[in-house]
């Protein structure tokens, strides 16, 4: 099976999101430059970190008008897993794939730490193989990771399971002093009314070794890995 | 013609920059400013239209760049002189 990992101007998280799936898991995948318009067959999409744009104007605003962008909405539309990590988080709030806004951290300063991670839902591709409840230790590196959605949206999120991650201790408990950004409900990732689009802030991708600090992310690859695997490879065509 | 856009959080959305504006104008003594809220602005040269087409031109930009509008407000200016 196939990762894409988009690259826009100014992506840094391009090769971290290239790396884990291809030499910690063994799988394929491709970099796909912004102003192509196929996504070559790809069976997962990855939108890494960085600052695309130079997070000019807002971070991912100009890069959801990107001529890669109809394809993965396409590949999203059909049913294709599509992770945004960090700026692909943001990019995917700004091209109106997932729901709401980022708002800069609450404390006006840039956060760069490690953090806890809870899965609230495991029926989304990339939680499949985690336990419900399970904290992940991952990597944050944002300073618009304040998580905003307007009262009745959020109700909708909640009220649908589509808060994937929250931010959370050790113990699982969603303090307000686990939560680095402010975000509203410490919301740390969410996915689609289909599921299968998911923007989370924090890096797994840049926690698949222990050398590194923690492995706590190779879940989430490994998720859609076997969530394709089961399903069956999916092919979008472009 | 140009047309001014000035883009602002939405009243309900909390401005930590603007928040962190105050507190530093009331850290220099500036106690009588009760709030800030930090927007932006931009200016867009639209050369020859008229003040209706630049009108538009300017609102449909606005709306679906220059602001997002799950947090943003915008209002539209023109500036009439080239």
């Amino acid at each position: 099976m196939k990762f894409a990992v988009v690259v826009f101007p100014g992506s840094n998280g391009d090769h971290d999101a290239y790396y884990a799936p291809t030499h910690v898991l063994g799988e394929q995948a491709e970099f796909i430059w912004h102003k192509d318009t196929s996504l070559r067959g790809a069976d997962v999409v990855l939108l890494p970190g960085g600052f695309s744009h130079g997070d000019y104007l807002r971070t991912g605003a100009i890069a959801r008008f990107s001529p890669i962008m109809p394809a993965v909405k396409a590949f999203a539309d059909a049913g294709g897993p599509v992770l945004g990590i960090c700026n692909g988080f943001q990019i995917l709030l700004e091209c109106g794939l997932l729901p709401g806004a980022m708002l800069r951290n609450r404390d006006v300063k840039f956060h760069c730490e490690f953090v806890g991670v809870r899965v609230d839902r495991t029926d989304t591709p990339f939680t499949a193989a985690a336990r419900e409840g399970q904290v992940l230790r991952l990597p944050i590196a944002h300073g618009e990771g304040n998580y905003y959605a307007p009262p009745d949206v959020l109700d909708e999120l909640e009220r649908n399971g589509r808060v994937v991650f929250r931010y959370a201790n050790a113990a699982g408990e969603t303090t307000d002093q686990a939560n680095p950004n402010g975000s509203l409900h410490n919301i740390a990732g969410i996915c689609s009314a289909g599921r299968n689009v998911v923007g989370m802030m924090p890096h797994p991708e840049r926690a698949c070794e222990l050398a590194v600090g923690s492995a706590d992310g190779l879940v989430v690859l490994q998720s859609v890995v076997q969530a394709l695997a089961k399903r069956g490879a999916l092919h979008a065509s472009a | 013609m140009k047309a001014r856009v000035f883009v602002t959080l939405k009243p309900s959305v909390f401005d930590p920059q603007g928040h962190t504006i105050a507190e530093a104008l009331h850290s220099l003594g500036y106690g009588s400013v009760a709030d800030v809220r930090q927007g932006k602005f931009f200016e867009l040269d639209l050369g020859a239209a008229s003040p209706a087409e630049a009108t538009r031109l300017a609102t449909e930009v606005a709306d679906r760049v220059l602001a997002n509008p799950v947090i943003e407000s915008f209002r539209v200016e023109l500036n009439e002189t080239a």
